[in-house]
């Protein structure tokens, strides 16, 4: 849990109250600069009504050149960030031709598979030039090619679930599963920082939803006990089923999910399990097989195991696995399946490649290399920035690093100084995290070696101390390490 | 000693008779004196603040105790997750060998293909595959992050620029999905308390849009230009309040479930008179109806500036996969930050990108494939008017041609099973692949089912009197068995 200290909650108030203000006064001067001007809408209602985009209006658009950076090269380890400039106080951003090579600490790519591979890409360029680019059609009708196939039994073996089924977006794949497997008279139970793809799915879906307090098990029997005492609200039937549904690694906050203590409740009190690992699979776990490796959870105990290849495995698209009954029904059932176009091969092709390689079946030990690195990397940039005093979120083991800012101001100030010293860095502000909290979010990647990483820590450090977030006093320094060279303050 | 007391007793009962008998104690009522009045008024003024002070009653708040509750919990039982299995949810799709063009492999044979999507024949083309390859060396597969965060890559920023080109709309945005392009560009724009007026036959990823956006929804029927008159009608003249209001019509331009073309123009006059948006889902036009490809706009005759937003997905003409939307720059702003399948989703990989840049620039440089395809397309036509049983609902333009079952066997679920059994026995027997029409239990759409067959400007004339023929035979074999 994030606890702020006093002083910045007040000063991060203020700083929102400064900027809203004077957003609403140049929203009501602007509206008197228009009275002269006659409305071209002709009768329609506007289609975005003023206060509907004010935050986008007065706030993001402030600092927008610190989001949505373009990059025109892989997104590996070192990336060519396009350099752009505006000429109307970034309302509007053109590109130029110049790009700067920055350390990349911003993008999905835990094992290193998202740019040129030795084994991948050669066998996927082979299946592009066999099968093309898409086969244009769903999956039930002409979209199965051989390699869909072999796919759904790779994943299915991988996960350590009996079946599996493949789709080609992550997101689609929540938002079209969920309504398949409870409707109305049903009860979702998802954690209170849920993604809004799971949100979305259960909206459409129907249900009731109810949410119960982030990664605490205690909260989630309580609110079960409640809801399954109460029935259904007013008619108070008992409900049809219960579907609890949390997440393997939350990429806002980079905890572990407390798997093991939720999956003992529900079975306890007989509700289903829906476990989304988009950030785990493949990026934790001694072989990859994520959080339920991690933890000692058994497979068969979790009902839905679904996951997306868009982080470890350099690819796209989602997947879910279950038993056997489970995914014939869904195949039968779900209108991602039934209606939109299947994977495209060569992506599909990609991840049975990747898999291969972090099982070792490709006769080298790259996938076992990789896995160790990756855990050594989050695990020594965690405890050397912890080191430095900032406030570092996230069970270790985890490769996501959230680092707190608070401050709105601070937001664009720590981004674009790591952006001038060529350090590619990720900030998140609302809506995606609540107002008060933001933080710039590091993602470690296999294929950052140990001296980018030491390069990364300097930089940060750097901006760190001019934009003041080091809320945490620093560790004393330590003679040693005075001794080997590294000096790390 | 017993003289004071009967004094102090005479005193004392002089008192009382001389308060009782005080001018402002007499009381007189109708003639008749009332004496002792202030005892009885005093007894009853104690009686009332007795009364009012007593508790209400109400019976005793008694929560479940832990007991109890552990109870419920054990009798308690869920359904099970998925309902049971039945023979026909067992049904399993061919599987190809080689890529979903004109002509592709199942089990080893050679079959006719006309179950994919691929109206151009660009499925192969080696234009595509070379821009394919030289994009996955230099760019790997994935974009590994959203739009938002390094995931935007050059080649989507040109894919963006080139659409807009090539339709002449200010501007556009990517999905990486076909499917999610409709349920999160609708949410964008129509929140609750909006007005939605769609056609009833709209594919499922419109409907979830619709229910996701929360607001009114109001269904015509399915491309009836006269029913649509009437809804609008109804709609503006019952509810005043309405012209405060966004209002939206959503329809598709070739819709999915059954082949049929709406009418823009007419659509268009309707939206000028009662002042209404159009939302225009093209996946199945672009790059096939018009002159040179540019859709339904061109097709009409309409300027493309009266749509105000146009969704489409890729997975069709351009043989790649993904969406897109355009229309005017304050719309395609705005849905960067608030779509949700935009913001809150990996980009699209690179390479598909590229792929559908190649695919504009072939369909620009090669409009002679557009006038193939309609030669195919009144070639099938043609061939597949007359069959017993089963009728033509689709344009006679449309790349996609649906035939729907005449008499319905009783149940939806039937009908299910017999267009399955044709379309299975026309892959083994005759060697040729067809959709039957498969509907999910989410899917609100109410119309007919049937065959569909997608024609490809790649099928040559022998394939599309070999589709003929075999329907022809299938039909009369299965429709007039009993």
């Amino acid at each position: 849990m994030i606890t702020i200290p006093y002083l910045t909650a007040v000063s991060t108030y203020f700083s929102y109250g400064l900027l809203f203000a004077f957003g609403q006064l140049r929203d009501y001067s602007r509206l008197l600069f228009d009275w002269w001007r006659t409305n071209n809408l002709q009768g329609y209602a506007p289609i975005c009504l003023a206060h509907e985009d004010f935050y986008i209006r007065r706030l993001y658009h402030r600092i927008q050149d610190c989001f949505g950076r373009p990059i025109s090269s892989a997104p590996d380890a070192w990336v060519d960030v396009v350099e752009r400039f505006s000429n109307d106080n970034n309302k509007t951003l053109k590109r130029t031709t110049k790009t700067s090579r920055c350390l990349n600490l911003g993008s999905y790519n835990y094992l290193g598979f998202g740019s040129f591979d030795e084994y991948c890409t050669p066998r996927v360029i082979e299946c592009l030039k066999k099968f093309s680019a898409s086969t244009c059609s769903s999956r039930v009708d002409a979209g199965t090619t051989s390699v869909h196939a072999e796919l759904e039994d790779c994943v299915a073996k991988y996960v350590g679930q009996p079946a599996a089924v493949v789709f080609g977006m992550g997101y689609a794949t929540n938002s079209a599963i969920i309504p398949v497997l409870i409707g109305k008279g049903g009860l979702i139970i998802s954690d209170s920082l849920n993604h809004t793809s799971i949100v979305n799915g259960a909206r459409g879906s129907g249900a009731t939803i109810r949410v119960f307090q982030h990664n605490t098990p205690s909260h989630l029997e309580r609110v079960l006990r409640e809801q399954i005492a109460e029935g259904q609200p007013r008619t108070h039937r008992p409900w049809k089923k219960i579907m609890v549904v949390v997440e393997g690694i939350y990429s806002m906050e980079g905890e572990i999910c407390h798997l093991p203590e939720i999956v003992s409740i529900c079975k306890k009190y007989k509700a289903y399990v829906y476990l989304d690992e988009a950030h785990s699979i493949g990026a934790i776990g001694k072989t990859g097989r994520g959080v339920c490796e991690l933890l000692g959870v058994d497979t068969a105990d979790v009902d839905i195991m679904m996951g997306t290849f868009t982080k470890s495995f350099g690819s796209c698209g989602g997947y879910i696995a279950g038993s056997k009954d489970l995914i014939q029904y869904l195949k039968h059932q779900c209108p991602a399946h039934l209606y939109a176009t299947s994977i495209s091969t060569p992506s599909a092709q990609q991840i049975i490649s990747a898999i291969k390689v972090i099982l070792g079946e490709d006769g080298s030990n790259r996938g076992a290399q990789k896995l160790a690195r990756i855990r050594e990397n989050s695990n020594f940039f965690r405890a050397e920035l912890q080191k430095m005093g900032f406030e570092v979120l996230g069970d270790n083991d985890s490769p996501v690093m959230p680092i707190m800012l608070y401050n709105p101001a601070k937001i664009p100030a720590f981004s674009r100084e790591c952006l001038r010293e060529n350090l590619a860095i990720v900030v998140v502000g609302f809506p995606a995290t609540p107002l008060l909290l933001a933080r710039a979010r590091i993602c470690i990647s296999a294929s950052h070696s140990r001296e980018d990483l030491v390069k990364a820590l300097q930089v940060i450090s750097k901006a760190g101390d001019l934009t003041g977030i080091k809320y945490f006093p620093a560790a004393p320094k330590k003679q040693e390490e005075d001794k080997n060279g590294i000096k790390l303050d | 000693m017993a003289s004071n007391l009967v004094e102090m007793f005479n005193a004392a009962l002089n008192w009382v008779t001389m308060i009782l008998d005080a001018p402002s104690a007499r009381a007189v009522v109708f003639g008749v004196p009332i004496q002792g009045h202030f005892l009885v008024e005093g007894v009853l003024g104690v009686v009332i603040v007795i009364l009012l002070s007593l508790k209400s009653y109400t019976p005793p708040k008694r929560p479940l105790t832990e007991q109890e509750i552990d109870e419920l919990c054990d009798d308690w039982v869920p359904e099970p997750l998925i309902p049971p299995i039945t023979e026909d949810m067992k049904h399993e799709p061919p599987v190809l060998e080689s890529a979903a063009g004109p002509h592709t492999t199942v089990n080893g044979k050679d079959v006719v293909n006309f179950a994919s999507a691929n109206f151009l024949g660009l499925i192969g083309h080696e234009k595509l595959l070379e821009s394919c390859t030289s994009a996955l060396e230099k760019y790997g597969v994935g974009s590994c992050g959203p739009r938002g965060f390094y995931g935007t890559i050059d080649v989507h920023l040109d894919c963006e620029t080139r659409i807009s080109k090539f339709l002449g709309t200010p501007d556009s945005i990517l999905y990486s999905y076909g499917l999610s392009t409709m349920f999160s560009t609708i949410p964008c724009f129509c929140k609750k308390g909006d007005i939605i007026v769609a056609d009833e036959g709209v594919h499922w990823g419109i409907q979830n849009g619709l229910q996701l956006s929360r607001s009114t929804i109001v269904y015509f029927k399915h491309n009836d230009m006269e029913s649509l008159r009437s809804t609008l009608e109804k709609i503006m003249t019952k509810n005043k309040r309405s012209k405060n209001l966004r209002r939206y019509i959503v329809a598709e331009a070739v819709y999915q479930n059954s082949g049929q073309i709406a009418p823009l123009d007419e659509i268009v006059k309707l939206k000028e008179k009662y002042r209404f948006r159009v939302i225009l889902d093209e996946s199945n036009s672009f790059g096939v109806l018009g002159r040179s490809g540019r859709g339904l706009a061109e097709h009409h005759g309409v300027p493309i500036e009266k749509i105000d937003v146009v969704t489409a997905a890729m997975g069709h003409a351009l043989a790649t996969e993904g969406g897109f939307c355009t229309g005017n720059v304050r719309i395609i702003d705005y849905q960067r930050l608030s779509s949700s399948g935009y913001v809150f989703s990996a980009s699209l990989p690179p390479y598909l990108a590229s792929a559908a840049i190649t695919a504009i620039d072939v369909i620009d440089q090669n409009p002679d494939m557009l006038v193939k395809l309609k030669q195919n397309i009144a070639l099938l036509w043609k061939g597949l008017s007359n069959i017993k049983g089963m009728s033509l609902t689709s344009n006679p333009e449309s790349p996609i041609v649906f035939l729907k079952l005449e008499n319905s066997r009783g149940s939806a679920k039937e009908d299910l099973l017999l267009l399955e059994e044709m379309a299975d026995r026309a892959l083994k027997e005759d060697s040729l692949l067809v959709v039957s029409s498969k509907r999910s239990f989410l899917d609100k759409c109410r119309l007919p089912l049937g065959i569909k067959l997608y024609v490809s400007a790649g099928h040559s004339e022998s394939d599309l009197l070999k589709a003929s023929e075999s329907l022809k035979r299938l039909a009369s074999e299965l429709l007039f068995k009993s």
